[in-house]
């Protein structure tokens, strides 16, 4: 993708204004401008931290699976498999790739989130 | 098409207080788009009075809906109240003469019911020890109201709500590993029915209002109340969606697992072993992951155009990483 600017600048650059603006506007729309907010952000944190963590998932997925495959096609067996019962929880390997990968994912969605421990 | 609301608690007035009895102020409190809530005043012979207006504001179709009326909901308030519930008072249920649709009015009581100020303001500093023990307090009684039979309450047990979750979730289209893997070891972990009770159904920090120096004042939103595993709504409350930052601490973010059973059974709740809470607690990380891709769906289908409904979609993931750490740990 080309620079100057970036996709995650032009992203940030309408987050920053929407905030800039945000005072401006009716208890409502202050609520839901911090949510456009947050929208901006996941979009921002997709466009640089998605690329690694959907390269680590397709690894992990293709070694739990035994081939390789784009994303789509493994994300899909992997729920197959699961849901017919070959693979369980006590599979080598399924709960921490799926951990590695569901962290993953959160840090892009809820970086704040503090899941469960 | 919205009534006159303020208008209409005016003539409501003397209905409730007697004659001679005027609102002094209405104001409408923050909340849902289906669901209103008003904070109102009487002033009459009998003095001032503090109440509160709860009212339906968008169609109710009882055969699909899986809340119940707000006239069930009154009845049950005052069912669980009389058998020594902390319930706020129902004052009066709407009917066609009041003009406000379905709808019922309730005391104003004082307190806190936002989760965050729950497990984070200093106001709550000293009574936030007991307040778990006191949660399962409040439970018990709950549980051990008989459920008017006339109200026709859902039963539903692990199994019921599993199926439900997951027809939605297959309906979706969504392909998401840890949930497949949740709806799996759940199914293969069922605990072992159990006689159904009354469920408050929506048993969670957010929906109780505390008090800084007494604890629990009153246990509000009943609207999802049904018949099933007490269980249900000990697992709710521990779920770590509504810990609000405070996951090290299992109950609603401010207590402990042993405090809220051991105040149940203190209160006449027969005791429940924390493995059943945990399984309920599962089910409820899976339930709030599931209603949060029913959340973006009402987005993408159209019937919610606000920019609010596909950003709760991203909280799917959250429910992730929550649902394979409780897997990893076991049931």
């Amino acid at each position: 993708m080309i620079t100057h600017p970036k996709t995650e600048e032009l992203a940030k650059a309408v987050a920053d204004w929407i905030d800039q603006v945000r005072p401006s506007l009716d208890p409502h729309n202050q609520f839901l401008a911090r949510v456009a907010v947050n929208v901006l952000g996941v979009v921002q944190r997709e466009l640089t931290q998605g690329p690694p963590a959907e390269a680590e998932a397709v690894r992990l997925m293709a070694e739990l699976l035994g081939h390789p495959g784009s994303f789509a096609e493994l994300n899909a067996e992997l729920c197959d498999r699961i849901r017919s019962g070959e693979l369980t929880v006590e599979s080598p390997g399924l709960a921490p790739a799926l951990t590695t990968m569901a962290m993953a994912q959160v840090a892009i969605d809820q970086p704040k989130y503090r899941h469960e421990v | 098409m919205n009534p006159d609301v303020p208008e209409l608690l005016g003539k409501l007035a003397a209905r409730l207080g007697g004659e001679g009895t005027r609102l002094v102020s209405a104001q409408r409190l923050s909340g849902g788009a289906s669901m209103h809530t008003w904070a109102f005043d009487l002033e009459g012979p009998a003095g001032r009075e503090a109440l509160i207006l709860r009212r339906r504001a968008a169609p109710f179709d009882p055969d699909t809906a899986r809340s119940i009326s707000l006239a069930t909901e009154a009845a049950l308030i005052r069912a669980t109240g009389a058998n020594g519930a902390r319930v706020p008072l129902v004052r009066h249920v709407c009917d066609e003469a009041d003009g406000l649709g379905e709808a019922y009015v309730m005391g104003r009581l004082q307190g806190e019911a936002l989760g965050r100020k729950i497990v984070g303001d200093p106001r709550f500093d000293a009574v936030r020890p007991r307040l778990a023990r006191q949660c399962g307090e409040a439970l018990a009684p709950i549980h051990a109201t008989a459920a008017p039979p006339e109200l026709n309450l859902k039963v539903s047990d692990a199994e019921g709500e599993l199926s439900r979750y997951e027809e939605v979730y297959r309906a979706s289209g969504a392909q998401r590993p840890i949930l497949e893997l949740a709806f799996q070891h759940l199914r293969k972990n069922l605990p072992e029915p159990v006689e159904p009770v009354l469920l408050h159904g929506d048993f969670r920090n957010g929906n109780i209002m505390f008090d800084p120096e007494a604890g629990v004042v009153a246990i509000l939103d009943w609207e999802l109340s049904h018949m099933g595993d007490p269980a249900e709504d000990m697992g709710w409350i521990c779920t770590n969606s509504w810990r609000f930052g405070r996951p090290e601490k299992p109950v609603g973010g401010f207590g402990d697992y042993r405090d809220l059973l051991d105040g149940y059974a203190a209160a006449g709740g027969r005791p429940i072993p924390l493995s059943r809470v945990r399984f309920w607690q599962t089910l409820g990380s899976l339930r709030w992951g599931v209603m949060c891709l029913m959340m973006y769906l009402s987005w993408q289908s159209g019937a919610e155009p606000s920019v609010e409904r596909p950003m709760i979609g991203r909280r799917v993931s959250e429910t992730e990483a929550d649902l394979i750490v409780l897997l990893e740990q076991g049931l």
